[in-house]
């Protein structure tokens, strides 16, 4: 079974920012970008556990803070030439902005 | 429907413009490639050490059959275009193939020249070009045993080289008395001609060849005018190329040696564009890769309808690839009636350094036997720096200024293959070298993407560059004239920087659309770059914009390896007092702070804070009256200082007063990188001035200024820029070279760099010899400090429930 929740809207994220939401499974990184999609990623760098939420976000990738793996947003996977994939959580933002995340238990 | 480009000719450079065109508009054409040679397109470079016997043909394929389909471009190889057709628009081939086109590209190359003696037709005589005479080579190895080389140039000796190593004996005839006259001067060429004899080549100078003899339609000597004669089972004629233009000529194109082109590599016809060996630009013809590289990257902007870069020619260097001979020359070494050289020899260890000097500028050189500081030398040369400061070093290379980086490993070729050539990421010399032959990298941001040397801390960069250079043979490793300031864009810093200033550009997507970008949000490389020249272009203007600052500056504190932050507040000069020393202690109790550290700047960092804490302890901070270090910033970090004449017996003048008052007019400028300051009360230098980006040092007679140093990576000592006797001229000197530094450095480019770039006699032109300027750009450098000067703590401390800080929301389980 999974369960959704609103998490808050689209407005508390910075545009090509990201803020963080605490789950039972750990922390989330959400991402909003320059066209308004949302994403959340374990805010966790497969490489040494760099938190991704404080990354820069460009297009569809983020750039870990710590050494700057490129992590795409909509997949979790590691841009070549690393390797690596980050788990990733159904998230959607509905018409008045509202935002809510879906957690697998 | 797509538009249809053709391309003759399957070389490199050809395949390399269609390379860029897929990366630009991979759906804009559909592509066909006509190949004379029955192959993929190869690495021709790489034919040597395949000759050498040290690399095979498979280690050399560019482009492999997959990579043809994948991308969907049909290959016609094994077929020559025999005909252009500029009424039609066609081009036809000899297997009979008809192919239109919308777009043509002419990348023919060229073709090794064969002298017309008597005899040239005769079997076993050759040029060396492609991998068929590679193969006649390998095949006359096998059962002949003299081989005679015509042409002491790179390609006749790396040819030779090859021979001999299959075993053969081999001759080189040379019409000169000098080898490699186009690259080397005398006595580099001499001492090449030495080592070369001493692996067992033999040579035979200043000789014409007369006539190539014969026996049942095979080569088996060659005679000279001098009437003697040298056996020969093969002959290599390596006396130069011809461009392959005869196609072009045909269909009417313009050409004199080669095809003209323009700066767009547009020929004559509109339609048709040529690039590589066969072109003639600017009155210039190109034999070697780095040059076409660049071409091909002009040339794809061009065909896919960007049109706005210019290829405006290059200069280049060069290496010999044989293996252990350690050689690199570029420009005019042999100097102009103005130029003079300055020479370094010392035989016993076989070194000899030669640079040639006109106007204060690097103009040419040659190196042998010692060539690490060759990229170095090329860098100086095409920036076109001024040298006078360093002239009197400038022969011992880049470590001599102070770089205890790399300095002693000299010599890469006899480095072994374990030695650890990148510290950060602990990269081997093997692996390097592994990479670039495996993967066919050829640039130094190829061998950082795929085997992480070099990316990190940079000072591995010259190495890294040198066994490109070594293991592919010339300097299309180093980086480009005009380097691009990413991979978003052609266009260097410089040219960012006018366009933002000419055409009042103010936000980050205004230059993106103004410039054409090719990523719409472009990349942590260049959106930091351009947020910096934004605001310090238009500082009330342009907007802030803090997604595209890195998170330290971003959270005004540092990122620790574990996610946490530190937090380092300004202690004025390094001064503190027992009321200060308390609040911070009781700020540490109270978070909880896992450790209190004196950093090397003089002030105390408190470590291990989450981000939610930040605002809390910025707060009370700054009620005991502390503002932020800026520990994190491309800003002032430090003024460093020494007790001086208040306590020290030694010391001339108030070292410590004079750097709170520089801290206190400097603290919170943002700079292109960050610049630290130090104060030191006598020249004992204490306060180790000389490695800042601004040092003092306090005599008896008043205060020296110094410039351009650096403790990190690369450790640079300070230059003199000169001697002032007040404290307000101190600060007034400061100011300005702050703001001029602010105004003209790179995003991301310390003074030390800066000032080896640009020369320090520029920068005493402005500072010391002009008091208008100098005054300006203080008067500059005060106007923005008034609204620089706002503790960033304070103004975050006010929002710590900002989605910025805490998590948006906890999901309890
Ligand atoms: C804290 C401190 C080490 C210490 O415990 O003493 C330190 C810590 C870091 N230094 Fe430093 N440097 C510190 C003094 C120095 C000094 C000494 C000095 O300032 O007198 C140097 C050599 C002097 C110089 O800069 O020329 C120094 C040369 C570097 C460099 C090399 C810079 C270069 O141009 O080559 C880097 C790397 C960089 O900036 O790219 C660096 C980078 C860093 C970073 C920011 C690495 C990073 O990106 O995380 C470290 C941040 C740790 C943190 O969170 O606090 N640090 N660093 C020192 C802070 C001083 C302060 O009070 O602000
Ligand atoms: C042995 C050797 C070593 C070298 N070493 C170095 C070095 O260390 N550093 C360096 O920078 N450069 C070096 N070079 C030079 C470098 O290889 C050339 O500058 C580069 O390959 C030129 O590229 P191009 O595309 O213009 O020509 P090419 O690579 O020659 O490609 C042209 C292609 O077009 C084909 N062609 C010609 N006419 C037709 C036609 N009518 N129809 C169909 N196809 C046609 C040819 O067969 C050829 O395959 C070396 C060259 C050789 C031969
Ligand atoms: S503080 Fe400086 S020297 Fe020490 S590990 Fe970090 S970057 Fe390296
Ligand atoms: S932890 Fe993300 S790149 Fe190293």
């Amino acid at each position: 079974m999974s369960q959704q929740f609103t998490i808050g809207t689209l407005n508390d994220i910075p545009q090509m920012g990201a803020t963080t939401v605490e789950t039972p499974n750990g922390r989330y990184a959400i991402f909003r970008t320059r066209n308004d999609d949302v994403f959340a990623l374990r805010d966790q760098c497969p490489h040494k556990q760099g938190p991704l939420s404080q990354g820069i976000v460009a297009g569809n990738i983020v750039i870990c803070p710590l050494h700057n793996w490129r992590i795409d947003l909509t997949s979790g996977k590691v841009q070549a030439p690393d390797s690596g994939c980050v788990n990733t959580l159904p998230i959607e933002a509905q018409a008045d902005g509202t935002l809510i995340l879906t957690l697998a238990d | 429907m797509k538009k249809k480009l053709v391309c003759i000719g399957n070389g490199m450079a050809g395949m390399r413009t269609v390379e860029e065109i897929l990366k630009l508009e991979p759906d804009m054409y559909e592509i066909s490639v006509f190949g004379e040679e029955p192959h993929e397109n190869y690495n021709r470079i790489l034919l040597s050490p395949v000759l050498a016997g040290e690399k095979t043909i498979d280690d050399i394929i560019l482009n492999s059959a997959e990579w043809y389909t994948e991308n969907n471009i049909t290959l016609y190889k094994n077929e020559k275009v025999v005909e252009i057709d500029r009424i039609r628009n066609q081009v036809k081939g000899e297997n009979g193939t008809v192919l239109d086109y919308d777009r043509l590209l002419v990348a023919t190359g060229s073709t090794a020249f064969i002298i017309p003696v008597p005899g040239h037709q005769l079997e076993g005589v050759i040029g060396f070009r492609d991998i068929k005479d590679v193969n006649t080579m390998l095949s006359a190895a096998k059962t002949g045993k003299n081989a005679v080389v015509i042409g002491g140039g790179l390609l006749g000796l790396e040819a030779a080289n090859g021979l001999r190593k299959q075993g053969m004996s081999v001759t080189v005839v040379h019409l000169l008395d000098t080898l490699m006259e186009r690259q080397l001067d005398k006595t580099a060429a001499s001492l090449l001609k030495r080592s070369l004899e001493d692996t067992g080549l033999n040579f035979k100078m200043e000789a014409q060849t007369e006539e190539i003899l014969g026996t049942d339609g095979k080569v088996s000597a060659v005679k000279f005018k001098d009437g003697s004669t040298v056996d020969a089972d093969l002959v290599v004629m390596a006396v130069g190329i011809r461009p392959n233009i005869n196609l072009a000529q045909q269909a009417g194109l313009q050409c004199e040696r080669g095809i003209l082109v323009d700066d767009t590599l547009q020929t004559y016809d509109p339609k048709i564009y040529a690039i590589g060996e066969c072109v003639q630009h600017r009155g210039q013809v190109y034999g070697l890769v780095a040059p076409l590289f660049e071409q091909a990257k002009v040339c794809a902007n061009h065909l896919v309808d960007l049109g706005y870069s210019r290829y405006e020619g290059s200069v280049t260097s060069t290496k010999l690839k044989v293996t252990g001979i350690d050689l690199f020359s570029a420009g005019n070494f042999t100097g102009t009636d103005n130029s003079e050289d300055i020479i370094f020899q010392d035989p016993s260890i076989g070194v000899y350094k030669k640079l040639v000097i006109e106007d204060d500028k690097i103009i040419g050189a040659v190196l042998y036997g010692a060539t690490l500081d060759g990229s170095w030398y090329f860098q100086l040369m095409r920036d076109e720096t001024d040298i006078s400061a360093m002239r009197d070093k400038l022969l011992f290379g880049q470590a001599h200024l102070g770089d205890s980086g790399h300095g002693d490993e000299d010599h890469i070729l006899t480095m072994p293959d374990d030695a650890e050539v990148c510290g950060c990421n602990g990269v081997c010399k093997g692996d390097i070298v592994d990479a670039i032959v495996k993967k066919n990298l050829f640039t130094l941001d190829d061998v950082r993407a795929h085997t992480k040397a070099s990316n990190s801390c940079g000072s591995c960069t010259a190495l890294v560059e040198q066994l490109l250079a070594s293991t592919l043979g010339n300097d299309y490793s180093a980086s480009p004239a005009h380097k691009p300031l990413c991979k978003c864009t052609d266009l260097t810093h410089d040219e960012v920087k006018d366009a933002i200033i000419e055409k009042k550009l103010t936000s980050i997507h205004d230059v993106f659309e103004a410039l054409d970008w090719k990523t719409p949000d472009g990349c942590a490389t260049c959106r930091p770059a351009l947020n910096y020249y934004l605001i310090s272009t238009f500082p009330n203007v342009a907007e802030d914009d803090s997604q595209s600052r890195f998170i330290n500056e971003r959270a005004h504190g540092n990122i620790q390896k574990d996610g946490t932050y530190s937090v380092v507040p300004r202690m004025w000069g390094g001064v503190t007092n027992p009321a200060e020393l308390r609040a911070i202690a009781d700020v540490a109790d109270k978070y909880d702070v896992k450790l209190v550290k004196v950093t090397g700047g003089q002030r105390l960092d408190l470590f291990g804070l989450t981000k939610e804490q930040l605002p809390h302890i910025w707060a009370d901070l700054n009620k005991a009256g502390f503002v932020s270090g800026h520990a994190y910033g491309k800003a002032l970090r430090t003024v460093k200082t020494c007790v001086g004449s208040e306590w020290c017996r030694f010391g001339t003048q108030d070292s410590t007063g004079m750097g709170i008052k520089l801290e206190k007019m400097t603290w919170g400028s943002w700079t292109p990188h960050k610049f630290k300051i130090a104060v030191s009360g006598c020249p004992r230098n204490c306060a180790e001035a000389t490695i800042k980006d601004f040092g003092v040092v306090a005599v008896d007679s008043g205060w020296e200024l110094h410039v351009g140093g650096n403790g990190g990576i690369k450790v640079r000592v300070t230059d003199l820029l000169c001697k002032v006797t007040t404290e307000e001229e101190v600060q007034e000197y400061c100011g300005a070279f702050m703001q001029l530094y602010r105004e003209q450095a790179h995003y991301l480019e310390r003074t030390a760099p800066w000032i080896e770039r640009v020369g320090l006699k520029y920068v005493q032109e402005i500072i010391v010899d002009d008091a208008e300027e100098r005054k300006a750009l203080y008067e500059r450098f005060l106007a923005s400090q008034e609204i620089s000067q706002i503790d960033p703590w304070a103004e975050l401390a006010k929002k710590p429930e900002s989605p910025q800080f805490k998590p948006l929301k906890r999901i309890e389980a």
